[in-house]
């Protein structure tokens, strides 16, 4: 395959940033998109440019360090994968793919198509944890928990971190994301005598990180590449009301 | 030097209990006197980080992701092991010590793998209660399963994602201690090297990733999280950015390094497609308990397949090999990953292999969709099976998926004693970099297991014991040692940027990558490794002459951030060659072809090699210094291990 890309380069956060053409020859549908990234790039170090950078790690679609908003989608045209899990037989020769970093206030450019997404770790660092210190607890088996609830505990568990979400909303909303581990705590009976005081202190960090607000549209669900339900926002909401309502001092 | 394990007098089952009263403690108004730094959030880091700051010590925490959760920990699938027997099935701390030990084809050492069985049910207890959501049974209970051929149900697991859910746990308390100020997290920066003072490890040096600014910290203590060097192998299931850089740095500080060839393949990941590939994917182990592995009954046959003149599908009963079921009635499919990723490898050898490149044998399901239906094997394998279709495009539930081993753990790394702390002072290391209780080969879910368990509940005890020692006066970066620390690490940014040859860094990488595959990966031979050795110091000198590093060093600058760990992993490769010569016997996961069994198993010889290989490096370009830790095997009794 042949194909033509229009990548976003942009030297640092305090450089404007612009699209550059590159030609991708001789693409295998075999590779994965950022092993296709891999070979521009070696020709680009070949020949004294900068490679693009981008982030990225595991590969298989799991620490979510890659992200790139592929042709406007994050993560590319396919559902409920990442990036890196994308092949390039999802595309034809002769295409012209268009990739930008994740674009939200929040998340500045570092370089590239890389940016800093720190403030999803100080949003978790605001709450997201059941306050035990190692040792001194009970049994693992002291506590029965239905299986039904472990289960939608950990399907709002499997959250990777990627910032899609935030992408694919208008609003660069990170309700998904913050919902999530909201849930995830708040259906548990570990995660209840925090409950209340977890799910403000939390959003209150997602305010103060410059996220916009949720309307609603659901293009987050659509868009997350582990297909995490906006029901999770339901479900903050209704927690963060009632903290606000009657359970502040909690 | 003598090594010296410092493993506690007394009987195994009462080693650490008493060894925990007899460690030192640091009093609760000094701990927060003193400073620790934790490289790495992985399970071993992230544990320990949090444990420590727990306690009352302050914690710099550093990694190079962009967060401490995208640690490669967090990849793990199948599973965590505890001695919990809460199947009633007949485990016991003794019974995971004893798998383990003779998994490890008896070359770890006794007592530290009877505490990590000892610890390993204190390790669930601690994730359930930092809200891990392990698999349950309806009554609400936690759910096992069997895994890796073991003969009781003591796996823990969270769907697929095991590793995940217990990451997620372990940042869930590292981020407590950060919100309290206990702990301060440093992302995007890598260590480049370890500071030592008259002996001691008192602090690091560091590049942040995004500026590129060369930074110094000190600290009472030093602990080594950083993972394995699979990536040596240039393709394993290990994250792009895993690296050996950290451990590599502590060695040439004086830390040895402990069986380096002691690498464990995995006998089910994806095949390679072509140069392009960058890594590649692990399909979990557990797709063994359905799936019959088996290749073409001759290379005529396997010659059509590749051609696309036949289909697998094609092939009548008897022109297929089930080559496992075959050699091993016993366990069959089941045989350990050492031994299944080596019938593998003599298939292709044969010229038996199948897919386009003749590297691959087949994992056919057709038998257990006949047996179970097709939905059954959906309810069990499904998000696996579409995970090879997404890769291969192929649908597993129609044609065999094809397999092939590849590089996933590496048992071998910093020699430790029984405190976890290197053969430097105050400099310690955990979890897959530690080279401590696998032995030669490591188990299905005793990865993650050991990381937490070094983190959580050793650490914690053995750390004060030195703290206790050295006393909490304050720490500083004024020490000259910081500032020539940091001298060096500047030049040798400033060498790599220098490099503006024709060759990429990846392409060094990927040949090197060659090398060890051929020559160090699943058999060895004397004579392939003196060949490699040479091969790779060749290419390391030819890397300082012809690679190319682009971009400059005060900015976000990936090309070189890799050429430094590429320039490392070069150096690494020939000491792993040189232990592979030395170890002239077979164990685990080293099969050394002269040392094998009439059936071609693999041959130990506990005469001369029941010991740890600990290395001293000794300068550049000069042969390192073996020293011996005699393993010393009290308890259990050394067997030839047999699947048959």
């Amino acid at each position: 395959m042949n194909l033509t890309l229009k990548v976003w380069r942009q030297k640092n956060a305090d450089t404007k940033g612009k699209f550059v053409t590159y030609q991708a020859d001789h693409v295998s549908p075999d590779m994965s998109f950022l092993e296709m990234l891999d070979v521009v790039n070696e020709d680009l170090t070949k020949k004294g440019d900068d490679p693009i950078h981008f982030d990225h790690d595991c590969r298989e679609g799991i620490c979510g360090s890659c992200s790139l908003h592929i042709n406007g989608r994050p993560h590319g045209p396919k559902q409920g994968i990442t990036t890196c899990q994308l092949h390039m037989r999802s595309f034809n020769d002769k295409d012209t793919i268009v990739i930008e970093p994740w674009r939200a206030e929040a998340f500045p450019v570092i370089k590239d198509l890389a940016v800093d997404r720190s403030a999803f770790d100080r949003i978790q660092t605001a709450g997201g944890f059941i306050s035990v210190n190692t040792g001194g607890v009970p049994d693992a088996n002291a506590i029965a928990i239905p299986k039904v609830v472990a289960d939608e505990a950990f399907n709002s568990a499997t959250c990777i971190g990627c910032g899609a979400c935030v992408a694919a909303c208008k609003n660069a909303s990170a309700m998904l994301f913050v919902s999530a581990k909201v849930s995830q705590l708040a259906l548990l009976p570990q995660g209840q005598p925090e409950r209340y005081r977890r799910v403000q202190a939390m959003v209150a960090q997602m305010d103060a990180e410059g996220f916009g607000s949720c309307t609603n549209t659901g293009a987050c669900e659509a868009e997350c590449p582990k297909e995490i339900s906006i029901t999770n926002i339901a479900r903050m909401n209704r927690d963060y009301f009632t903290a606000k309502l009657i359970k502040q001092e909690e | 030097m003598k090594l010296d394990a410092k493993i506690p007098e007394g009987p195994l089952a009462e080693k650490w209990s008493k060894h925990k009263f007899n460690l030192k403690l640091v009093n609760p108004a000094n701990k927060r006197k003193y400073t620790v730094i934790v490289v790495g959030t992985g399970l071993a880091g992230a544990s320990a980080a949090a444990s420590l700051a727990a306690l009352g010590y302050n914690v710099k925490a550093f990694c190079y992701q962009d967060s401490p959760r995208r640690a490669h920990s967090i990849a793990a699938q199948g599973g965590i092991n505890a001695a919990k027997n809460y199947q009633n099935d007949g485990d016991s701390v003794y019974r995971l010590f004893y798998d383990t030990i003779k998994g490890g084809d008896y070359r770890a050492r006794e007592a530290n793998v009877y505490r990590l069985a000892e610890v390993s049910v204190n390790i669930i207890d601690q994730c359930v209660a930092q809200g891990v959501p392990f698999a349950r049974e309806y009554g609400g209970l936690l759910d096992n399963r069997s895994f890796g051929g073991s003969q009781v149900s003591r796996t823990f697991y969270a769907r697929g994602q095991t590793g995940q859910q217990l990451l997620l746990g372990a940042y869930s308390a590292l981020n407590r201690q950060i919100n309290l100020g206990k702990v301060k997290m440093f992302t995007r920066h890598e260590m480049m090297d370890v500071v030592t003072v008259e002996g001691e490890a008192k602090g690091i040096v560091t590049r942040d990733l995004v500026s590129g600014q060369i930074e110094t910290h000190a600290a009472h203590a030093v602990l080594l999280c950083t993972g394995g060097y699979g990536n040596v192998f240039y393709l394993s299931t290990n994250a792009m950015g895993c690296n050996v850089t950290a451990a590599w740095k502590a060695h040439k500080r004086g830390a040895f390094f402990a069986n380096p060839c002691f690498t464990q393949i995995h006998p089910t990941c994806i095949p390679v497609t072509g140069d392009h590939q960058s890594k590649l994917t692990l399909m979990s182990e557990s797709l063994r308990n359905d799936g019959r592995v088996w290749a073409p009954m001759t290379a005529e046959i396997a010659q059509k397949l590749r051609n696309g003149e036949l289909q697998a599908s094609d092939l009548k009963e008897e022109d297929r090999d089930y080559f496992l079921e075959r050699k091993y009635p016993a366990f069959g499919n089941l045989v350990p990953r050492d031994v299944a990723s080596r019938n593998a490898k003599e298939i292709v050898d044969e010229g038996r292999g199948v897919g386009s490149s003749g590297i691959a044998v087949y994992l056919d399901f057709a038998e257990a969709i006949g047996r179970l239906g097709e939905d059954a094997v959906r309810a069990r394998y499904g998000n696996l099976f579409d995970m090879y279709q997404q890769i291969t495009d192929e649908n597993p539930y129609k044609q065999p998926m094809r397999i092939y081993p590849a590089v996933h753990y590496t048992m071998g790394g910093l020699w430790v004693d029984y405190n976890l702390q290197t053969t430097v002072k105050g400099l310690y290391c955990l979890g897959e970099a530690n080279f401590s209780d696998h032995g030669a080969n490591r188990l299905g879910a005793s990865a993650l297991m050991q990381g937490l368990a070094d983190g959580y509940f050793v650490i914690p005890y053995t750390l004060g014991d030195y703290l206790a020692t050295i006393g909490p006066s304050p720490v500083d970066t004024k020490n000259p040692a910081f500032e020539e620390a940091k001298k060096n690490v500047v030049d040798r940014v400033n060498q790599l940027l220098a490099l503006k040859g024709t060759k990429t860094v990846t392409e060094y990488h990927r040949e090197l990558g060659h090398i060890m595959w051929e020559y160090c990966g699943m058999a060895r031979t004397e004579e392939g490794l003196i060949k490699a050795k040479a091969m790779i110091r060749e290419l390391r000198a030819d890397f300082w002459e012809n690679a190319r590093v682009s971009g400059s060093a005060n900015e976000f600058n990936q090309s070189l951030e890799n050429a430094g760990r590429v320039a490392d992993f070069l150096e690494l490769g020939e000491l792993m060659i040189d232990d592979a010569l030395n170890r002239k016997e077979s164990c685990g996961g080293h099969f050394r072809l002269e040392s094998q069994t009439e059936e071609g198993e693999a041959l130990r010889d506990d005469n001369h090699y029941a010991y740890a290989a600990a290395w001293e490096y000794q300068g550049d370009n000069q042969p390192e210094v073996l020293h011996k830790e005699e393993l010393i095997f009290e308890n259990v009794k050394l067997s030839q291990r047999s699947y048959k």
